[in-house]
């Protein structure tokens, strides 16, 4: 079972041991995110469009897990909304790549620990929150319905999901735990 | 050809003496509030006691307002927001 310590001394950051299980589960998890959240292909011949990373086609996915990833950015005007996604949504798209791939960069070779520390505090917890965030989504989780998902029984294909949200649940709490103290 | 003075009308820049735009986050059953913490202590460098009432106040009100200024700059935070997960709109100060 993945463990998390302090780093030696006094340095911000973590260190996390991982089993060789472990590793090959959040690889596959990160190939899956960085592959969820990829934007579509530009196929715009603008290079000025191409350059700023403006997106006329973005627009709120039908995708419940892809709207909470992508929110609408005003809360009361669905045309500001619509803008700011066209200008904006690239980006977040692809920054929320960068961290999934940044992740199974440092998980290559299958290395029995990571340190998490500095430039990849960042790419960590953005994609085990991202990660959390879509499989939550994919298992309706509500204020209330955490234990109910608990005891699901293993025949139930919710359970396999629930058991991974949680285990990240750990991971990021481990984590973050240790950056706050 | 008119000597009189041209009268130019100025626009008000009232966005930003007035800051009326604000940035909400909101509550959701997936972040942690420990995380909801360390956002609002990174991104806006808030010390962990006004970073612990705000992630309170999303988490036991359902919101809570965390910056003001200009519309460009709520947008900032905005996008920043949700770069790190964080379910985050904007909208004017009423």
């Amino acid at each position: 079972m993945a463990e998390v310590h302090d780093l030696p001394g006094d340095a911000p950051g973590v260190e996390i041991s991982l089993e060789e299980v472990e590793v090959a589960l959040l690889l596959s998890l990160s190939a899956q995110m960085a592959d969820f959240v990829a934007p579509a292909p530009m196929d715009s011949e603008d290079p000025l469009v191409a350059m700023v990373g403006i997106d006329p086609t973005a627009q709120m996915s039908d995708d419940p897990a892809l709207q909470r990833l992508l929110p609408d950015a005003y809360a009361d005007d669905a045309d500001a909304s619509a803008d700011f996604r066209r200008f904006t949504e690239r980006d977040l798209r692809e920054s929320k790549v960068r961290n999934a791939l940044a992740v199974a960069e440092q998980l290559s070779g299958n290395p029995s620990s990571v340190i998490v520390a500095g430039e990849a505090v960042g790419p960590w917890l953005g994609f085990l929150n991202d990660t959390r965030l879509t499989l939550g989504t994919r298992l309706e989780l509500t204020e209330d319905n955490h234990d109910e998902l608990a005891d699901l029984p293993e025949s139930d294909p919710r359970a396999g999901l629930f058991q991974v949200y949680d285990w990240l649940t750990f991971l990021q709490e481990s984590i973050v735990q240790r950056l706050l103290s | 050809m008119s000597v009189a003075p041209v009268e130019v009308e100025r626009p008000q820049v009232v966005e930003d003496t007035d800051r009326p735009w604000i940035t909400l986050v909101w509550n959701d059953p997936v972040n942690l509030m420990s995380y909801v913490t360390y956002v609002f202590i990174e991104y806006f460098h808030y010390d962990r006691a006004k970073a612990e009432l705000l992630m309170l106040d999303v988490h036991e009100k359902g919101r809570a307002v965390v910056s003001n200024g200009t519309r460009d700059e709520m947008e900032r935070d905005v996008s920043a927001m949700h770069g790190y997960g964080l379910w985050a709109t904007m909208q004017k100060d009423s």
